[in-house]
């Protein structure tokens, strides 16, 4: 696999990564009787052609309501009230989603991009059969297409995925967890899109059935091509598959960067207490140190950097000062002030640094 | 299929277990319906023609098994005993006269008022917090106001201030009765009124109901899936939302249809409409047990077959209930 770069980097790099959608500035509050909630605060990222962007955060980070956000699903009370996110099509001039006219929208919607929802028990229409949900968005979107040509293409989606096309008649209930989760693949299959966003896709089912999952959508993302942002709260899944890695925290984007770089020399501490909340299956053993306290109340956040009163790094300097993403290593970036050290005051932690892990 | 073979197995014992209550009632009472009629005429009869009015009652003696043979007997060819208010006509030829009206007036209104309010109600949950949903509430102002008052009031005002509407009957006793244009049309215009009286006293129910599980249902995923595969608003309003929320408000629907056969006592009242629900009237305020009995096991009867028939149409609209279990 080529390690993947991304657009701002001028280095060693042969692609230069393209993007397919850049999020720009974007917020999005929950308006409440009192005061609104920052579920989403200024965050600014770019999901590369062909790519899979995992997007990890605790529950309440705003990573589902980002996503969201970009499908312009999102309902009231949440409200975008900032920023763009721009599609590039292939060979044509960026558009902004936020934009769109309900009928520009309904034709980008699934053709340009699909999403596959967290509980496919929940998200497949319980009285419709699964080959009339393929159906009818191939209908939505291609009239020209014949009843016959539909069908067809409805079994060939399923086999696809590996579902038998007897399946085509069945209803999602008499699908087992599995295989609903498949055709929900399927059907965001249906309109070969550029990008399909997948809102904790296997978070439901048991690990074996994950990881074959997993496994088909990597396929399936190399034989089509699409860009996927994955998102989940299990970090380690992402390392194992993801090209890139945003992590979000309290609303905010914390640390983003390729996976192996993420990995190697997380540069953000909550990034950092993330991996080391996990034990490894493999390699010397180790002291899980976890995070302490607990998720913030997006409410009522902390002065400065939300993160600073779970820190392990923090100084008196966190609670003052909000910091900026800044490029830690080539295509990695972290907000936190410990990179900064005329603020910090003090050289940056090993832990966050990787000073001496051999980069 | 086997569900359906299941429930129409509990519905038959069940309508067997409402016809024996039916021949129990009367007779754990004292006095019978004959005695009644030798009191209503003060004595004065023969007692030749007792005897043969204790036959046609079905009250001939013998023991209670042999009584409950007769009567079943009886049942199965639709003989109900005879009408005292009608004497001496038969109890299912006064409720065969009745029945057309009932579910001609009170059915077809039912039936309307789920059509507009469900119609109403899926709108107004897909326009929630528009000026259309914060109306709603007002419409619960028609189910608190008592129901005859309602009905007296649209008299006041279309039938006797405006003159637009007849204001009593079931057609206009000018027209000569049978299947004609003119008396076609005299019916239907008698029927405008009482119509609108229930579907307006009704319709809050069906509107709020639909409505609630309406909003329930657009919060589902499936719903959100079909509005991102970019799906026209009709079709998931429709197709993928109301589709699911009618779900649960079938049951009310076919309970409200078998409770047509009762007929709605006050319009028919208001409107002298000669429905069941006048004639159960008649029934309660002459004593005449006969009758009384044939309505209420018919109208058993017909709320046992809503039943079922909204057993069959969960079964028809839910493919969830078709999996064997």
């Amino acid at each position: 696999m080529t390690e993947p770069e991304t657009g701002t980097t001028t280095g060693t790099s042969t692609v230069a990564a393209e993007p397919v959608l850049s999020m720009r500035g974007l917020s999005v509050d929950y308006l409440t009787d009192t005061s609104p909630v920052h579920a989403v605060d200024d965050v600014t990222l770019e999901l590369h052609r062909g790519e899979i962007l995992g997007l990890a955060g605790e529950s309440g980070s705003g990573k589902s309501t980002l996503a969201n956000a970009v499908a312009r699903l999102l309902k009231p009370p949440a409200l975008v009230t900032a920023g763009e996110v721009l599609y590039h099509p292939a060979g044509g001039g960026p558009v902004d989603v936020l934009r769109m006219s309900p009928k520009a929208l309904r034709k980008f919607r699934w053709r340009e991009l699909s999403v596959v929802f967290q509980s496919a028990m929940n998200s497949l229409n319980p009285v419709s059969t699964v080959g009339a949900q393929i159906d009818d968005t191939l209908r939505a979107h291609d009239t020209t297409l014949t009843a016959a040509q539909r069908r067809e293409r409805a079994v060939e989606l399923l086999r696809r995925v590996g579902i038998s096309a007897d399946r085509v008649r069945s209803y999602p209930h008499e699908l087992s967890g599995g295989m609903r989760q498949r055709a929900a693949i399927a059907i965001a299959l249906a309109l070969n899109p550029e990008i399909i966003i997948m809102d904790e896709p296997t978070t439901a089912l048991d690990v074996v059935v994950q990881r074959d999952i997993l496994r088909e959508i990597s396929a399936l993302r190399r034989e089509y091509g699409f860009a996927v942002v994955f998102i989940t709260h299990d970090l380690s899944l992402l390392l194992s598959m993801a090209d890139r890695i945003a992590v979000m925290y309290a609303g905010q984007l914390v640390e983003v960067g390729a996976a192996r770089d993420v990995h190697d020399v997380p540069s953000h501490p909550y990034t950092h207490g993330l991996l080391h909340s996990f034990p490894k299956l493999r390699g010397p053993r180790e002291e899980l140190l976890g995070i302490p306290g607990t998720p913030p109340d997006l409410r009522d956040l902390p002065p400065g950097c939300p993160f600073h009163p779970r820190c392990r790094f923090a100084v008196d300097a966190c609670a003052e000062l909000t910091p900026a993403l800044l490029e830690v290593h080539s295509g990695q970036y972290a907000a936190c002030l410990a990179h900064d050290p005329a603020s910090y005051g003090a050289p940056v932690p090993t832990e966050l640094s990787g000073e001496g892990s051999g980069r | 299929m086997r569900y359906l073979l299941r429930r129409l197995g509990f519905y038959l014992i069940t309508a067997w277990a409402a016809i024996t209550i039916n021949f129990l009632i009367p007779r754990l009472m004292p006095g019978d319906p004959v005695d009644l009629m030798v009191a209503r005429m003060n004595g004065q009869i023969d007692p030749d023609a007792i005897e043969s009015m204790k036959k046609s009652f079905g009250l001939t003696g013998g023991s209670i098994w042999s009584q409950y043979w007769d009567y079943l007997g009886n049942l199965l060819h639709g003989e109900l005993g005879r009408s005292i208010t009608f004497y001496p006509t038969h109890v299912s030829s006064v409720i065969g006269g009745a029945l057309p009206w009932t579910i001609g007036l009170v059915g077809i209104a039912t039936i309307i008022s789920y059509l507009i309010g469900t119609t109403l109600g899926v709108v107004a949950a897909w326009r929630r917090g528009t000026w259309l949903d914060s109306i709603l509430p007002t419409t619960t102002f028609l189910q608190a106001v008592p129901y005859f008052w309602v009905a007296l009031a649209l008299v006041m005002v279309f039938g006797v201030s405006l003159s637009w509407l007849p204001v009593s009957g079931a057609y206009s006793l000018s027209v000569t009765t049978g299947f004609n244009g003119e008396f076609v049309g005299s019916v239907l215009y008698h029927a405008i009124l009482p119509a609108i009286t229930i579907v307006v006293a009704s319709i809050a129910d069906r509107v709020m109901g639909m409505r609630n599980v309406m909003v329930t249902t657009l919060g589902e995923d499936y719903v959100t899936m079909a509005e991102a595969k970019g799906l026209t608003s009709r079709r998931v309003m429709w197709r993928y939302a109301a589709r699911n929320a009618i779900l649960p408000n079938i049951t009310s629907f076919s309970l409200s249809l078998g409770f047509v056969v009762g007929g709605s006592v006050l319009t028919e009242i208001v409107f002298s409409y000669p429905g069941i629900g006048s004639v159960l009237l008649k029934a309660v305020e002459n004593e005449d047990f006969p009758l009384m009995q044939g309505i209420f096991l018919i109208i058993s009867l017909a709320v046992l077959a809503a039943n079922l028939l909204a057993d069959i149409a969960y079964v028809a609209l839910d493919p969830r209930t078709r999996q064997e279990a």
